[in-house]
């Protein structure tokens, strides 16, 4: 078990750096939301099959993998957007920075305190360099959507840390997790239908009335 | 009676969307408040259940229970007047959303496990979201935007820290639970590095959602977007939620026996929000972005009051409410103001009080009040501060303290003077708006307590405070 679970954590940061280096929307979408379901057969391959684990594998499987995807990729139906054109840093640059982090989450977990079990594993620098690389898509983007899709990255890297811990989450908080996830999807969704509406575009340099 | 408070808003959610009618339908929140704030004394006075694994009303749980209540309540009425004057735009969306809003915040005061405590506060970030795009224009959507980007990703790392939390107490080889009572009976014998990382990444998301400098950045553009109303709520009600999450952090770092190192944290947060709040408030030419910095110099108080303890710490919980009920002040006003000028800009809104004479001087009181002047009830408890910092022997805080409260007053009351005295603009046309029970009550209602607290501290309460504040000192 060991092995697959360092298999699909090396994939889940190979996907970080796709989404970092794609140009076109519709990739990015669909890396995160493999990202999404890779992530969600961690709880079972770390925990077994038992029913903890397998509700948290589904929900994650149905609302990352599949549910959530769903919903960016109609948003980007509406408005009628394919390229993320013009990122605020180019592209190379990002990818190196990305690297820079994931290099940096690597050697910084070398230093942290460990519990016997996770010695050798990859689960904290994993988490780490998917939580920066979230933060780097929400920084150097300039699209309202690559922002969610950010936010969303970070949320993986935070739910592969959880997997570590998930015998101390009651499944209720769990579930009221993944279903805030959800709810926070919509709503951007839907803040991100008007501002297309009242800007005729998503890019979010116009958002910038509101300023000292 | 704790599920009731919790239910009783929540069911009423759906039953307003459900009402087909505009003119009643906003009449269901003053009764959601009205029952809401009772069942809350109540409980208070009663003094029921103190041991749930879920839910249960600790002190400093009922204090900020008890503040929000009375502040949504007060809100609640001026809503009904609010709203009759927006008709144009209906209330479908926002009444049900500030009653799920209350809900959520109650759910916060009274949850006694990390992860259901972060549940609630997430969910007061998504029920406040179309709250704050009422207004539905280009502006409000900036606002809202980065109001949800901005707490949501605080929110998630808030998350991060609960779970470095967690894996301290794996790695000190305590069975893990998120449960309070559990974590800090167990405090002892965690990872130090791992819980520490953990506060201040609590400390990080919570304080986004709460309005401390450096992730203050939302605040100005949501208060200054959203209706008066709303940003009362938010100013007094949702700030002192989340103030009460990272002080379920301070309570796990006090029972480890970290108490020094968290309260250093905090004092220099504080710090920080104050000195910033203090810059940009001076010849700021929005009032409500003015109000939503004095917002975040108050949160810096409050953190400055923890982050001392002591004597501080009790000041800091009696401005808590003080706050609360002061802001709720501000920015009622101050959305009267705004209806009769149809603006918030300073060029455009002078002479107040010959237009809205109890607006106006609800809003210069409310000034007087939020900046400290006796002998209102902010005066006691930032004055309870400042003892608390000179007894700590922390006698440069304490002076850079009193500087920047001075330049905060002298900022303010420049642009709270030009909004309230002189003439009116020439030409104004008139805006259709009539000072009414309904609107002008509530913040009366506000000041009044103000003044009470500022002239008379009752046992009770005081004893309340204290005990409030006995669950951050050091327990032996």
């Amino acid at each position: 078990m060991h092995e697959v679970n360092n298999l699909l954590l090396l994939l889940v940061i190979l996907l970080n750096f796709f989404t970092l280096g794609s140009a076109r929307l519709g990739a990015c979408i669909r890396a995160v939301a493999i990202q999404g379901a890779i992530l969600s057969f961690l709880p079972v391959t770390v925990h077994g099959v038992n029913p903890h684990a397998l509700f948290l594998s589904a929900g994650a499987l149905a609302l990352k993998g599949l549910f959530i995807p769903w919903l960016l990729f109609r948003a980007i139906r509406e408005v009628r957007i394919r390229r993320e054109v013009e990122p605020l840093i180019g592209y190379v640059p990002t990818l190196l920075l990305g690297a820079l982090t994931t290099a940096g989450s690597f050697i910084f977990s070398d230093f942290l305190p460990l519990v016997e079990e996770h010695h050798g594993t990859l689960f904290i620098p994993t988490a780490l360099a998917t939580l920066f690389t979230g933060f780097l898509l929400l920084i150097t983007r300039r699209k309202a959507i690559t922002q969610v899709l950010g936010y969303l990255m970070l949320e993986n890297g935070i739910f592969v840390f959880g997997i570590l811990l998930s015998a101390a989450m009651p499944l209720m908080v769990e579930a009221g997790v993944l279903l805030d996830l959800l709810v926070a999807i919509f709503v951007m969704g839907i803040v991100l239908n008007h501002i297309n509406r009242e800007f005729s575009t998503l890019n979010t340099e116009r958002l910038s009335a509101l300023r000292e | 009676m704790i599920a009731a408070l919790i239910l009783l808003p929540l069911l009423l959610a759906p039953a307003a969307f459900a009402v087909p009618s505009d003119r009643l339908r906003p009449w269901l929140l003053p009764l959601a408040g009205s029952c809401h704030l009772a069942l809350a004394l109540m409980l208070i006075v009663s003094g029921e259940s103190d041991t749930g694994v879920w839910l249960a009303a600790d002190p400093l749980g009922r204090l900020v229970l008890v503040v929000s209540s009375l502040l949504f309540f007060g809100c609640s009425i001026y809503a009904v007047g609010y709203l009759s004057y927006r008709m144009d735009r209906g209330n479908r969306i926002i009444v049900p959303c500030l009653l799920v809003f209350l809900s959520a915040m109650t759910l916060a005061t009274l949850a006694r496990h990390l992860g259901l405590l972060w549940l609630a506060v997430e969910t007061t970030t998504l029920a406040s979201a179309p709250l704050i795009y009422y207004n539905r224009n280009r502006l409000s959507i900036e606002a809202t935007w980065k109001y949800l980007l901005i707490c949501s990703v605080g929110i998630a790392l808030a998350m991060l820290g609960i779970l470095f939390v967690a894996y301290a107490a794996l790695h000190g080889g305590v069975p893990v639970s998120l449960q309070l009572d559990d974590l800090m009976a167990r405090a002892g014998t965690f990872s130090r590095p791992w819980l520490h990382a953990g506060f201040v990444f609590l400390l990080v998301g919570f304080g986004a959602k709460m309005g401390l400098a450096p992730l203050h950045s939302w605040k100005p553009d949501a208060y200054g977007e959203a209706p008066g109303l709303v940003g009362a709520l938010l100013a007094g009600g949702l700030t002192s939620v989340a103030f009460l999450a990272i002080l379920r952090g301070m309570q796990i770092m006090a029972a480890a026996g970290d108490l020094a190192l968290a309260r250093q944290v905090l004092l220099g947060l504080g710090l920080l929000s104050l000195a910033l709040a203090a810059v940009f408030m001076v010849r700021q030419p929005d009032i409500k972005r003015l109000l939503a910095y004095s917002s975040v110099e108050h949160m810096g108080i409050l953190a400055i009051g923890v982050g001392i303890g002591g004597v501080a710490t009790f000041g800091a919980m009696f401005h808590l409410v003080n706050n609360a009920l002061t802001k709720g002040v501000l920015f009622l006003s101050v959305g009267n103001i705004q209806r009769a000028y149809s603006s918030k800009r300073l060029g455009e809104v002078q002479g107040a009080m010959a237009r809205v004479p109890v607006s106006a001087g609800l809003f210069l009181a409310g000034f007087f009040a939020i900046t400290g002047s006796p002998p209102f009830g902010p005066f006691l408890s930032e004055f309870t501060i400042l003892r608390g910092i000179f007894d700590g022997g922390h006698d440069a805080v304490g002076g850079l303290f009193l500087l920047l409260l001075a330049v905060v007053f002298i900022g303010m009351g420049g642009t709270v003077l030009s909004v309230t005295q002189g003439a009116e603009p020439e030409g104004l046309p008139d805006s259709g708006y009539r000072e009414s029970l309904l609107m002008v009550g509530p913040p009366l209602l506000f000041i009044l307590l103000v003044l009470i607290l500022g002239l008379y501290l009752p046992e009770p309460l005081r004893a309340f405070l204290q005990e409030a504040a006995g669950l951050l000192e050091v327990t032996p």
